[in-house]
Formats: C-alpha cells, sequence, structure tokens
C-alpha cells in the first residue's frame, strides 16, 4: 500500500476499526472437496443480479411506460441509442442465465444438505430470492408491451384468478383491473423497478452476511476424512480471485450471447388480435404450463386447473420448509429420501420442459 | 417493579389500562396507515360506456369462410362468415385462460393459440382445455351493414 491509501484505511480504521473485519476475512477458508465447484455458482449468481441492476438503470433511463409509449420507446432503444440494443440483449439474456445459475445453485444446496441446522435462514431467505427472481422475469417480460408478453400476462394473471376466494381479488390487484390493459403495465413496472429490487436487496444482504458469518456448508458424506486432512483454501484472495475469473468467463458468454443471438422484440401488443400460434411461456415456467395441460379439465370436485396450482403450491411450499421437516439432516445423518426428492424433481422439470418445448 | 406498592392492585388495573390503551393506539395508527394504502392499490372503477351494440362494418367486406375480430366496447368478438354463408358472432374470449381465438379455415374451427383449445362454429367446446362454450352474440345485416348485439 502507498502512504495515501495507508493514510486513508488508518484513517477510516480509526473510526471504525477496518482491522478486525480484515482480521475475519483473513480466516475465512473455503472447504476443499469433490462437490467444491459448485459454490461457485451462488457467486455467479450474485453477479448476474448486479448486471440485471446495472443494465435496468441503464434502460431505464431511455424506457417509457404506458400502452402507447412502452413498445415504441423499446424500438428507440434497441435501433437509435447506442448500444441500446446490446444492453436490452445483455438483460434479457443474464434474465435467463440468472434464473438457471440460482436453480443449479438451490439444487447444489439442496443436495449438500447445506439448508440443515444452523443455515435454515439462509436457505428460506434464497429460496424467497428465487422467487422473486420469477416474478421479475413475468413483470419485467411485460415491459415491452409485445404480443407474447400480453398474452402470457393475460394467461398468467388469470391463473392467479382461479385460486377459489383469494384468487379474484389478486387478479384484480396485480391487473389493475379486470383486463391486462396499460394500467396493468404501469403496475408490473413498479414491482419490476421499485418493489422487487427493495425486497431482494434486503434479502441478498441478509443472505450474503448469513454466509459470509457461517462460513461455506461441507456436503453431509464427507466425514469419513478427518478434519486434521481436509483441505481448504483461504477465501481472500485466494477464492475470490476464481470467482472473480468465472465472473468474466460469465461475462463473455452473455457478450456472445447478447450479440450472436440478439434479444426479440416482436410486434407490438394488440388486446383485438387473436393469440398468436405457437405462442408459449418462457422456459422456466414451461415445466408447469405443461403439466395444467396434461391434468384433466374436471378432477374429482375440483377444477383440473385449481388442481394443478394447488399442487405446484404445496410442493413449492415444502421445498421452501425443507430444513424444518428433513430432521434427518439436521443431526447430520444421512438421507437418500431426501436425494430421491431431489432427484424426482429435477428429471420431472427437465422432462417437461422438453416436451414443453418441442410441443 | 418489586416494590409492593407496585403490585397492588391499584397499579395493576393502571397497568392493564395503559396496556390497552398503547396496544390500541398502535393498533389504530397502523390501521390508519394500512387502510389507505390498500384502498389505494385497489383500481377506482373507471366510468365506462356500456355497450350493447357495434358495428362490424359491410357485408361485403366479409369474406366467405373467414372470422375477424371485432371490438365490442373492451372485449373482442369474433364474426364468422361460414361457407355456407352463415354469419355468427361469438365472445373471442377464450373459456380456459382468457386468451383471444381465431378462425382457422383449415380445420373449420375457432382455435385457441395458448392451450390448443377448439369450438366448433357454434362456440361449442369441442377439444382441448376449455370448460365452456364461447358466449354468443346476435348478428342482423341491417340494408349492407352487419351489427353485433348482446343476446338478451
Amino acid at each position: 500500500m502507498n502512504t495515501l491509501t495507508r493514510k486513508i484505511y488508518s484513517w477510516v480504521n480509526d473510526r471504525v476499526q477496518l482491522d478486525n473485519l480484515v482480521e475475519f476475512m483473513g480466516k475465512k477458508y473455503v472447504p476443499l472437496h469433490r462437490h467444491s465447484v459448485w459454490y461457485y455458482f451462488g457467486g455467479v449468481s450474485l453477479f448476474l443480479f448486479i448486471i440485471q441492476v446495472v443494465t435496468g438503470i441503464l434502460l431505464l433511463l431511455y424506457y417509457k411506460s404506458g400502452e402507447a409509449l412502452a413498445f415504441e420507446s423499446i424500438q428507440f432503444i434497441m435501433s437509435k441509442v447506442q448500444f441500446g440494443w446490446l444492453i436490452r440483449s445483455i438483460h434479457s439474456w443474464t434474465a435467463n442465465l440468472f434464473i438457471l445459475s440460482a436453480m443449479i445453485h438451490m439444487f447444489s444446496v439442496y443436495f449438500g444438505k447445506a439448508y440443515r441446522k444452523p443455515r435454515e435462514i439462509t436457505w428460506l431467505t434464497g429460496m424467497l430470492m428465487f422467487f422473486l427472481a420469477l416474478a421479475f422475469g413475468f413483470s419485467g417480460y411485460l415491459l415491452p408491451w409485445n404480443e407474447l408478453a400480453f398474452f402470457a400476462t393475460k394467461v398468467g394473471t388469470d391463473i392467479a384468478g382461479i385460486v377459489p376466494i383469494v384468487g379474484k381479488p389478486i387478479m384484480q390487484f396485480l391487473r389493475s383491473g379486470d383486463e391486462v390493459t396499460g394500467a396493468t403495465l404501469s403496475r408490473f413496472f413498479g414491482f419490476h423497478v421499485a418493489v422487487f429490487p427493495g425486497i431482494f436487496t434486503v434479502l441478498l444482504g441478509i443472505h450474503l452476511i448469513l454466509v459470509q458469518r457461517q462460513g461455506m456448508s461441507e456436503p453431509l458424506g464427507l466425514e469419513d476424512e478427518s478434519v486434521a486432512e481436509r483441505k481448504k483454501m483461504p477465501f481472500f484472495p485466494n477464492f475470490m480471485l476464481r470467482d472473480l475469473l468465472l465472473w468474466l468467463i460469465v461475462l463473455n458468454l452473455l457478450a456472445i450471447l447478447a450479440v450472436f443471438f440478439p434479444w426479440e422484440l416482436g410486434r407490438k401488443a394488440d388486446p383485438f388480435a387473436p393469440a398468436p400460434a405457437g405462442i408459449k411461456p418462457e422456459w422456466y415456467f414451461l415445466f408447469m404450463f405443461q403439466t395444467l395441460k396434461y391434468i384433466p379439465g374436471k378432477l374429482w370436485f375440483l377444477d383440473g386447473e385449481v388442481f394443478g396450482i394447488m399442487l405446484f403450491g404445496i410442493a413449492g411450499l415444502l421445498w421452501m420448509l425443507i430444513p424444518f421437516w428433513d430432521r434427518k439432516s439436521s443431526r447430520g445423518e444421512q438421507t437418500r429420501f431426501i436425494n430421491y426428492i431431489g432427484l424426482f424433481v429435477i428429471m420431472y422439470i427437465m422432462i417437461l420442459t422438453i416436451i414443453g418445448w418441442l410441443a | 417493579m418489586n416494590s409492593s406498592e407496585h403490585s397492588a392492585p391499584e397499579h395493576q388495573d393502571r397497568r392493564n389500562f395503559l396496556k390497552w390503551v398503547l396496544t390500541g393506539g398502535v393498533a389504530a395508527l397502523a390501521g390508519s396507515i394500512l387502510y389507505p394504502i390498500f384502498a389505494y392499490l385497489k383500481p377506482p372503477k373507471q366510468g365506462e360506456v356500456e355497450v350493447t351494440s357495434v358495428s362490424a362494418g359491410k357485408l361485403s367486406d366479409i369474406e366467405k369462410d373467414s372470422g375477424k375480430i371485432v371490438k365490442f366496447g373492451t372485449k373482442p368478438v369474433i364474426l364468422i362468415r361460414t361457407a355456407n354463408n352463415e354469419l355468427r358472432a361469438l365472445s373471442a374470449t377464450c373459456t380456459h385462460l382468457d386468451c383471444t381465438v381465431q378462425y382457422r379455415k383449415d380445420m373449420g374451427l375457432i382455435w385457441c393459440a395458448c392451450h390448443n383449445g377448439k369450438y366448433d362454429l357454434n362456440g361449442r367446446n369441442v377439444s382441448g382445455p376449455p370448460p365452456r362454450p364461447l358466449d354468443e352474440y346476435r348478428v342482423v345485416v341491417q340494408g349492407e351493414e352487419v351489427l353485433i348485439s348482446k343476446k338478451v
């Protein structure tokens, strides 16, 4: 450190005791074992979130909300603003990669049983952020006000409306009325750029502080090696530099995707045009969409759709609450059962997504 | 707190009273903040003009064996001129999940692209997920003009 930085450091240190923090960082280690590679996906998700914030703010500088302006303003961004096409394409691609990376992160935590005591809160905040990511995706999808987005929003909010008793008010709240209109667009815009980022930032803060305080979890089943034999790596700077290198690779991947596979804008939404052929939701909603197709219209006394929504609702809730019912893992015992559930969920999602994609 | 005078019954009463006043005050405060917020979030009812009948244009502009979407107030209505030269008007909103349907010449059916729902030309749900038939509208030809109105 040169003298100036040293001076600044000691000035701050005198007041807020930075030494404690540096000492803490120096003592943080990342365990090394055959599953260590999965530790990187949390960091990749964080990086992708940062990209979303930056590109999102840039888009916000030109985007105009409203039925008459939204589509045109994106057209303007993509055709007139310098590098506008790149920023928008990166924002759309990153949204998809973020959900993919968060999914990988979630499943690796699941199979490593890292949600077990004492990391229940980390898992819960992570799951809430994942659901928020889906909400980000759903609300952001409408903002260009194109044909596909219009019908996706109609279907998505109509599904919410099917739920008995609370469904209808929720649907009206989401749509800001009975139909998907410019009022819905304004509302989704507010959610997407203010409400969700605010909540997400708080959850992310808790999540990251907990990860730093508690350190990385080691997967169950590595106990056969004695503690002394276990290898580890300092978080700072060794692991962090590896993290940064991967971030650089991800950034390159994003640039390639955004440049060579630019995101389409499609046609402007027309509430009085039929739904276009081949319409599909985004890939991360596809497995649920496909499942709804297989459920018969009437099941016992329930509507097919109501049954489907309740099924996914309950499954999602059980999944989120796993640290509280998987007692065995919390005691440090191995459980095959949990692995089988996880494998089933992955297979189910993958198979139905592929079928939905091909259909 | 431990002194005997504090646990005397009259003090206990006073403490309970204060507890209720405080709890009530906090509840009232929360209510007076939350009520306007929830009321604000509920979109106001727009004074819409009730549409009972619209013109769908000239009969000669509508080809045989074709369908078109007509604005009926805020709702889409599909007007079909069948191959047998009959005119039908049906709600274009799919009864499944709110998508807008279209006339498929090749199938001779009304089709919804979202979930492959199919209706016959009388609006009956014949295949796919739709739970109900499409609502019917009345079609009248006055001179050259095609008029669509609500069924009474």
